[in-house]
């Protein structure tokens, strides 16, 4: 029997042989959570209204990204008494964000056992050369990425799941639409291209060949690609699962919106119902004024967040 | 071997894709049910796997609820895998308020029975009634049978808990049939339709 790196194997009361951590594991939670909405929540209180509204899992960190905008100064992976008092709240899967490059903060993560890692350019990076080796890893990881060949270096170094980066805290959908239109239309261009070409379009990507064929010969990413970064609205959601995304992270804009139950419950509805327009406009109704918002041109290169990571 | 059925997976959330691949890779007529006029015209139902809570609140807002656990109780076969056999179930235990399972096969659950995460494991599997040697499972925050009524057989175990059963219109799994390419089980619960 073949084990992957970062697997293990422990023996079962039956002497049959269980293996833990393999690739179809770790990626294999990512797609039970396809067609759902991952939620930002600093609290247990925050994390109990996103299990009611319908999350298919909570995202733990120490800040939303609009206050760490707001109030600046270093994001660092969130309180584990903070995230232990989260498990034990809700019944769903706990994600957790951990800074780029800190290793060490994702070895604590897993030893409190959450269910996945975000290696996060939300939080304010560790690392100015490496991402953290996810192999190394039983607990799955997912990665942000702007374009393919991002997302394809993350899963080269283990990354189980690919979400697109958008621009975290904005509230602006705009970012998030660009980052997915670049990943599906280069793997458009993949699928198009010849066995020759696929060499030159791995070095021009900065992607290993290997993964760059896969994706060639199968014309998606070998792992589960959701959205981030700027879903304010119900439709925000319908439009980027109409765009390629299979589920969608939402962050500052259900608990920094007039009513975080009632929108988070209506994101939820519109991500499954996204190609339904009767059924967004509905859920869209009453739900008060969504987050603020910022325009892209009023960010100073430095406030750019996903411009961290490479 | 074509089969002239037609299987609607309920597709509110979750993995059902790859369960609605499966099926047409097996030659039957598979379609996605979100809402109560999907389910016109099938055969069959497939609950799979996802978050079992978010499921059941997207039953309710769907209106999916009774039109589905009417057809259920009428003798629809079902197969349900991990979340859906959560749903498919009669007694669930660690749910959450308001969540709802259909009662379908009368079997008692207890949700994430394995652990978190970095407990996800693969095994080796024999099931009863799939001949070919084990099956690969995938098990991923898996649930486990903790009872099995009268009338129900349970055809697969993990280290002593049961994670399969089946009764004569209904098959469930804890684990993930549909995230590997064998589709044995697949075509067994298609082999539970032909015969109801």
């Amino acid at each position: 029997m073949s084990v992957e790196p970062g697997s293990s194997e422990t023996a079962s009361t039956d002497n049959e042989i269980e293996v833990v951590a393999t690739p179809r594991v770790k990626r294999g939670l990512a797609e039970m959570l396809k067609g759902g909405v991952i939620m930002d929540v600093v609290t247990p209180d925050e994390a109990k209204i996103a299990e009611d509204a319908g999350a298919c899992a909570v995202m733990a960190l120490e800040r939303v990204p609009a206050d760490i905008r707001a109030q600046g100064g270093v994001a660092r992976m969130s309180d584990p008494d903070m995230i232990l008092g989260i498990i034990d709240s809700v019944t769903i899967p706990v994600m957790a964000k951990a800074r780029i490059g800190h290793f060490a903060e994702a070895q604590v993560l897993e030893a409190l056992e959450v269910d996945y890692i975000d290696e996060s350019e939300v939080l304010t990076p560790a690392d100015e050369a490496n991402h953290i080796d996810k192999w190394a890893f039983s607990v799955p990881f997912v990665c942000g990425a702007t374009n393919l060949g991002e997302a394809l270096r993350r899963i080269a170094e283990g990354a189980a799941m690919i979400r697109s980066k958008g621009e975290a805290g904005t509230g602006n959908v705009v970012e998030a639409v660009r980052h997915m239109r670049s990943i599906n239309s280069d793997i458009r261009r993949l699928s198009s291209a010849d066995e020759a070409e696929l060499y030159s379009i791995a070095k021009e990507l900065r992607a290993p060949a290997e993964l760059v064929k896969e994706v060639a010969a199968t014309g998606k990413l070998p792992v589960v690609l959701f959205t981030a970064g700027g879903i304010a609205t119900p439709a925000d959601a319908a439009l980027m699962m109409q765009l390629g995304a299979e589920g969608v992270f939402v962050g500052s804009g259900i608990f920094k919106s007039d009513n975080p139950a009632a929108r988070a419950k209506a994101i939820v509805e519109a991500t499954t119902h996204f190609a339904d327009a009767h059924i967004v406009a509905k859920v869209s109704r009453n739900l008060g004024d969504a987050m603020a918002g910022i325009e892209m041109s009023s960010l100073e290169p430095s406030e750019r967040l996903a411009d961290r990571g490479w | 071997m074509p089969h002239d059925v037609k299987i609607g997976v309920l597709a509110l959330q979750g993995a059902f894709r790859e369960h609605v691949d499966a099926f047409r890779r097996l030659g039957c007529e598979a379609t996605e049910v979100r809402l109560p006029q999907d389910l016109e015209g099938v055969d069959a139902v497939v609950m799979p796997g996802g978050e079992s809570t978010t499921v059941s609140k997207l039953l309710a807002t769907s209106g999916l609820c009774e039109p589905l656990s009417d057809r259920l109780h009428a003798g629809l076969p079902a197969f349900g895998t991990c979340a859906g056999m959560i749903l498919l179930a009669n007694v669930v235990e660690g749910a959450i308020a308001g969540q709802r399972s259909f009662g379908a096969i009368d079997i008692a659950v207890t949700r994430n029975a394995f652990g978190s995460q970095v407990h996800s494991f693969e095994h080796d599997l024999e099931i009863e009634g799939i001949e070919g040697g084990p099956f690969r499972a995938i098990f991923i925050r898996a649930p486990s049978i903790a009872h099995a009524g009268s009338g129900v057989e349970l055809i697969a175990r993990v280290g002593g808990q049961g994670v399969a059963a089946r009764t004569g219109k209904v098959l469930v799994t804890a684990f993930h049939p549909e995230l590997g390419r064998d589709l044995r089980v697949h075509e067994h619960f298609l082999g539970i339709v032909s015969e109801a």
